[in-house]
Formats: structure tokens, sequence, C-alpha cells
């Protein structure tokens, strides 16, 4: 950023008092807006510590599961995990793809366009992914969860991942797909953005050299792009991690289990929407807990992103 | 590759330019694509037909016989060129298949909602397991509608709006105009980051204990003691929206040229002056699109309200008192909980018809962003 200038005291007068109060009075409020912001903060980290104590120290009996906390919520954390880890690893490439094809290969007119459409695709309330993926996504792949179950009998490994498929599809895998689909506008907005930035001078030279655009694209798009594409994907990531209406739409809860297409799993937001509404107590305590986990997870996941950054940033052509 | 076969020769006897030997001609692309496609569909026509296969199995076609003909007359190099552009163009149209096929089941099934009497100027009042069985077997319309739902999410989000907007404003302000990268506004820049990032359920819980907390110590007041109301909500969405304010009203208050605070302050006027009258109406265009992108955005959250303002049937007006519906958690509880658990259709049906008018509000809001952004953005300093 550029420095401002303050002006030079002697230009203004000395019976400019309220202008001087009108100035340190502004300074102060803004101020004051800022750490507002940081005492917001330490609430909430204060209140969810607080809040979880009871049911963090609790014994089992009085649990609702029975079973110590960090027994209960394991598998919800586990779930979480695993289907945002589907949703990456399905949206990563998809993404990417798309965020190559504005930037590089759709036709100028055109990539103004799909830029838009992606946007669509951003602007589209969770609640009716989760109502989409419920009613129409999860039916439709009932057929092909019979068919991954049959292909992979037999196989070790995969019958474990493919076990006994769900009837109403509405699995881990399909919750996964859908947060997936959900991400992919944050993805490829942001590499979009970064892919646009490739120097001209790099994509010329290298096409000079003889390169095809692929060849190009491998040479300069990719490695300028690098750190970008990963914070990218941290972003979405943290998004994955933390959405709540899809999930809880699209996803019958169950016990954990390894089987995604099958009946089970549970992920910790759409757990706290289910339950929080009717609880009191200590179950109440129980599912601050299992948000205070949440944060903790969200939290570390943007804080490396945002280490990876700037690990790579002195290396990067952008500066 | 074999270049001498394939140089072309006019009829006439006249060779063409050698700088074009080995290359394809311009319909050998279309050429391969109709046949890979009419390969599938000869396919399916044997096997039973079925549209999302036919297009799996003729994209693959494509790729693999177009990738191969390329290598063959090209090369190699060519050859995994061409590979890549149809993969990036294959995943174009994947990502468009959810986006069509999302539209098309709200339009398809959401019209028919709106359009049931009643449906926008009717709340649920009344509305119960009897009356649904009886227009699911077709005795009566479909009850009910969204009236309360529409005036819970207005004035949910118009109260989360005056929340956050200020906070979020005067913050990016101080960021820009005051703090010089110091210790503070690192850390500051630094928590909003973090806010960004905080899940949406977790600041409904956030929401929702600390007005339990400040009722357990401060007593009932006007709500009679229950956190459960619609300013409840307002303030989980304000955690929400403030970081997306502060981090668009910052942008643009930092691409306001400095040569017109120093022509400002070079007039003796004063630096809350200078922000008030010179910089915020230089940037105003780029903050109310910020704005009203941060407000479609925080008006689709369902998690967060479904925590702290309950579930309603009827219509309340008053944010600080009594549960509160907004759209999103209705077309929630109509999906999971139908009012007639053994005829859920006519409750499908209002979920479908509030997804509809929620998706036409957001994509409204989103395009009226776009429309302040470029109709009011200030003319291009001349640098």
């Amino acid at each position: 950023m550029a420095q401002t200038t303050t002006p030079p005291p002697s230009l203004l007068g000395a019976g400019d008092a309220r202008g001087r109060f009108g100035d340190s009075f502004f300074r102060v409020l803004t101020l004051a807006a800022g750490v507002l912001i940081f005492v917001i903060l330490a609430l909430v980290s204060l209140y969810l510590i607080l809040e979880s104590l009871p049911a963090i120290g609790a014994s089992p009996e009085e649990l609702s599961a029975g079973v110590p906390f960090w027994q209960y919520v394991l598998p919800l954390a586990l779930g979480t995990l695993m289907a945002s880890a589907i949703a990456i690893l399905l949206s990563t490439p998809v993404s990417i793809a798309v965020a190559l094809f504005i930037s590089h290969y759709a036709p100028a007119r055109v990539s103004k366009t799909v830029g838009y459409v992606i946007d669509i695709l951003a602007a589209i309330p969770s609640v009716v992914f989760g109502a989409w993926g419920m009613t129409t996504l999860g039916p439709a792949l009932v057929p092909v969860y019979e068919w991954l179950s049959r292909a992979s009998a037999g196989v070790p490994g995969l019958s474990l991942v493919f076990g006994t498929p769900s009837t109403t599809g509405r699995t881990l895998l399909t919750a996964g797909i859908v947060l997936a689909i959900m991400i992919l506008p944050i993805i490829t907005s942001q590499c979009r953005e970064i892919f646009i930035q490739t120097p001209r001078l790099h994509e010329e030279a290298a096409l000079a050299l003889g390169s095809t655009k692929w060849d190009m694209i491998k040479a300069t798009v990719f490695p300028f792009a690098r750190n970008g594409i990963v914070s990218a994907v941290m972003l979405g990531l943290g998004r994955a991690l933390g959405e709540t209406m899809a999930v809880t739409l699209v996803l019958a809860p169950g016990a954990l289990t390894a089987n995604l297409i099958g009946v089970g799993n549970k992920t910790i937001p759409a757990e706290i929407a289910l339950n929080y509404p009717e609880a009191f107590g200590l179950r109440q305590s129980e599912l601050i807990a299992a948000g205070l986990i949440l944060f903790v997870i969200t939290l570390a996941v943007n804080m490396v992103a945002r280490w990876i950054v700037s690990r790579y940033a002195e290396f990067s052509g952008a500066n | 590759m074999a270049n001498n076969t394939l140089t072309p020769t006019r009829a006439d006897g006249v060779r063409t330019n050698a700088l074009r030997s080995g290359t394809l001609p311009g319909y050998a692309k279309w050429a391969c694509l109709a046949g890979s496609l009419a390969a599938s569909a000869l396919v399916f026509a044997v096997a039973g037909w079925n549209w999302p296969l036919f297009g799996v199995l003729g994209a693959l076609l494509y790729l693999g016989s177009w990738t191969i003909v390329n290598a063959a007359v090209r090369g190699g190099r060519h050859g995994s060129n061409v590979f890549w552009a149809t993969l990036v163009w294959i995943a174009f149209f994947l990502a468009l298949v959810p986006l069509v096929s999302i539209i098309w089941t709200v339009l398809s099934n959401g019209t028919r909602g709106i359009l049931e009497f009643g449906f926008f100027g009717s709340d649920m009042a009344g509305v119960t397991g009897v009356q649904d069985q009886a227009a699911a077997a077709g005795e009566s319309g479909v009850l009910g509608g969204i009236k309360h739902a529409l005036i819970g999410s207005l004035l949910i989000t118009l109260v989360a709006t005056l929340i956050s907007v200020p906070i979020g404003l005067l913050t990016s302000i101080w960021l820009v105009e005051y703090a010089r990268g110091g210790l503070l506004a690192r850390v500051i820049t630094f928590l909003v980051d973090v806010m960004t990032g905080i899940p949406s359920i977790v600041a409904g819980l956030f929401a929702a204990g600390v007005l339990m907390a400040h009722f357990e110590f401060v007593g009932g007041g006007y709500s009679g003691g229950n956190q459960i109301m619609g300013f409840t909500a307002a303030v989980a969405l304000s955690v929400l929206m403030i970081p997306v304010v502060v981090r668009s009203t910052e942008e643009m208050l930092r691409v306001v040229p400095n040569e017109l605070r120093e022509a400002s302050y070079a007039l003796g006027v004063r630096k809350w002056r200078t922000i008030l009258r010179v910089v915020i109406p230089t940037a105003i265009s780029g903050i109310a699109s910020g704005v009203t992108l941060a407000i479609a955005r925080v008006a689709g959250e369902t998690a967060p309200i479904l925590l702290t303002a309950g579930m309603a049937v009827t219509t309340n007006w008053n944010v600080f008192k009594g549960w509160m519906m907004t759209l999103p958690v209705f077309i929630y509880q109509q999906l999971m909980r139908p009012t007639a658990p053994s005829a859920p259709d006519p409750s499908t049906q209002r979920a479908w018809g509030a997804a509809l008018v929620l998706i036409i509000i957001v994509m409204l809001l989103n395009l009226i962003a776009r429309f302040i952004a470029a109709a009011f953005a200030p003319k291009q300093p001349g640098r």
C-alpha cells in the first residue's frame, strides 16, 4: 500500500479544536471496530472451550452415547474428514481443468460467460444443494453404487470401500460428490485468478521455443501457480469441512464405516444440526465440544494454507 | 513421422505449402467427434439406451481416437497436447452437468409450488397432517405458504446487515487509512482471515451460547429469557458477514488513488473528513457491491439459523421475541420433517417452491451487486 501523508500541523491553525476532536474520535471509532472483531473471536473460542469442558470431563455413563467423549467424537471427526477428502479428490482436478479452460482454452468471447456461469454455481445456497443431492443425485446414483458393489466384490480393499450399497443413495460418497460440486467454484475462481496472472512473456517464450500449448502450460503456468493452487484447495477444504446443510440433508447418518456407498457415517456439522435444537444440559455441551473440534480442524487447515503460501511466496514469479 | 506420404499435392500437381505438412484438415476434429458419438450411440442402441452412459462413452471414445489420430499424424508431443486439451473441455462440460441439473430440478419442481394459491400470502398456521393428507389425496389444493419464512429471512438479514456493515466498514477504514502495517493491523487482518474460516454451524453455536449466557447473568429481559429469537440468528449471521465486508471494503479502499487523499489534505481538509467525503464516495460502488454479495451469501445460510431462531409456523414480526422461520430453514424442515410424514408430497412441493424463491432472491442480489459495481464505478483516474 502506498503511504498516505498526514497534513502538516502548521497548516491547520491553532483554534481548530473541533476538527482535531473529529480526527481522534474517528480514529478511535475505527480502531474500536477492529478491536471488536478481536473480542468476538476471543469470545467464540472462550465460549466454545468453557461450554465443552463439562462434556470432555464427564464420565461415560453421563454422556448420551454411553462411551467416553473422545470415542463419541472420533467417528464424527473421521466422517467429516472422509467426506471432505472425497470432495477434494473429486473437485481439485476438475476445478483446475475448468480454471485452465477459462484462462487458456476457451475462446476469448466465451471465457467471460463461463466465469459468470461458475459464479452462479457459487451463489446457489447450500440447502438447495442438499435438497438436490437428497432427491435427485442420490436416487440417480443407486444403480451406479449397485454396479460398483458388484464389480468390486472379492477385490481386496475395494470391496471394503464399495460394500453393500444403500437403497436410497444417501451415502457418504453422495455427500462427498455434493460437497465437491459446492467447492468447485471456490477452487476454480481462485485458480483462474492466478492462471491469468502468468507472465505473458514466459508463455510466449515457451511457445517461441516450439512448445505445444500443453508444454507451455506445464512449463510456465503450473510452476507459477503452484502455491496458489495449494491455497485454493485448502480454502475449498475449509469450506467442505464446515459445510453443514448439504451433508445433513444428503447423508442418512449411521455408525462409522469404511463402506462409502452403504448406510453409515456422520459428520460433526450434521450431527450438531440434527441434534442441537432438542438438546439441553450435558448433551448440549457434548455438541458444543464437537463444534470446538470442528473449529480447531478448520483453523488448522486455514493456517497451514497460509503457511504454505507464505513459504512459497519468495520463490514465486509473482514478485 | 510419415511426412512424405502425407505432403498434400493438389490435383493440378502444385504442391501446397510445405509448412503445413503433417497437419490435419480442419474437419478432422469434427469427423472424429461425430464418429465417436455415433459409435457410442450404436453401442447403446443395442444394449438399451442410457443418456449419461452414452455421454461418458462418447467422450472417452473421442478422447482416445482424437489423441491417437494426432499422435500418429503429428507426433507424440501433439498427441499429448490434444489429449490434455480434450480433457480440459470434457471437465468443463462435466462441471456444467450438476449446474444444469440443479437449476432444472428447482425450476421443474418449484414452479408448481409457487403457482399454488396463497403460496406467498399465507404461513403454515393451521396446516397440519390432516390438510396435507387431503391435498395428497387430491381432495384440495396444497395449503400453506412461505409468508412467515419470507418475512423472517428479510428481518434477520436486515438486522445482520445493520450490525455487520458498520463494524466491517469501520474496521477496513482503520486497516487502510490509519494502521500502517503495524502489529495490531497484522493481528486483525489475520483474525479476519480466521473468521472467514469459521464454519457457519459454529457461528450458530456461538450466538446461541452467548445470548444464553447473557440471559443467565443479566436476567430475562424483553424476550422472557429465551435466546431463541431472530436477533440471535442475526448475531450468528453477523459473525459470518463481518469478515466478508471487511475483505471487500478493504480491497476497494486500497484502490482509491492516493492523489485524491493528498489533494484533499493540501486544501487543509481534516483526515476524517477526507475519508468520509473523498475516499468513501470514490469507493462506494465497490463497497455497495461487496455488501450486496455478503447479504446474498448469508441469505442462503441455514445451519446457524436452525440453532438460533428455531422453526416457526406463524408469521413473527418481532426480531427480539419468539421463534422465527427463514426460507432456508423452511426448505430444510419441509424436506426432513414433512408436515404429514405419511404423505410428504405437499411438503416436498412447498420446499421446492421455497427453494425456487430463495434462488431467485440470491441471483437477484448477485445481479444487483454486479449492476452497482458496473454502473456507479468511478471514472478511471487519469494516470
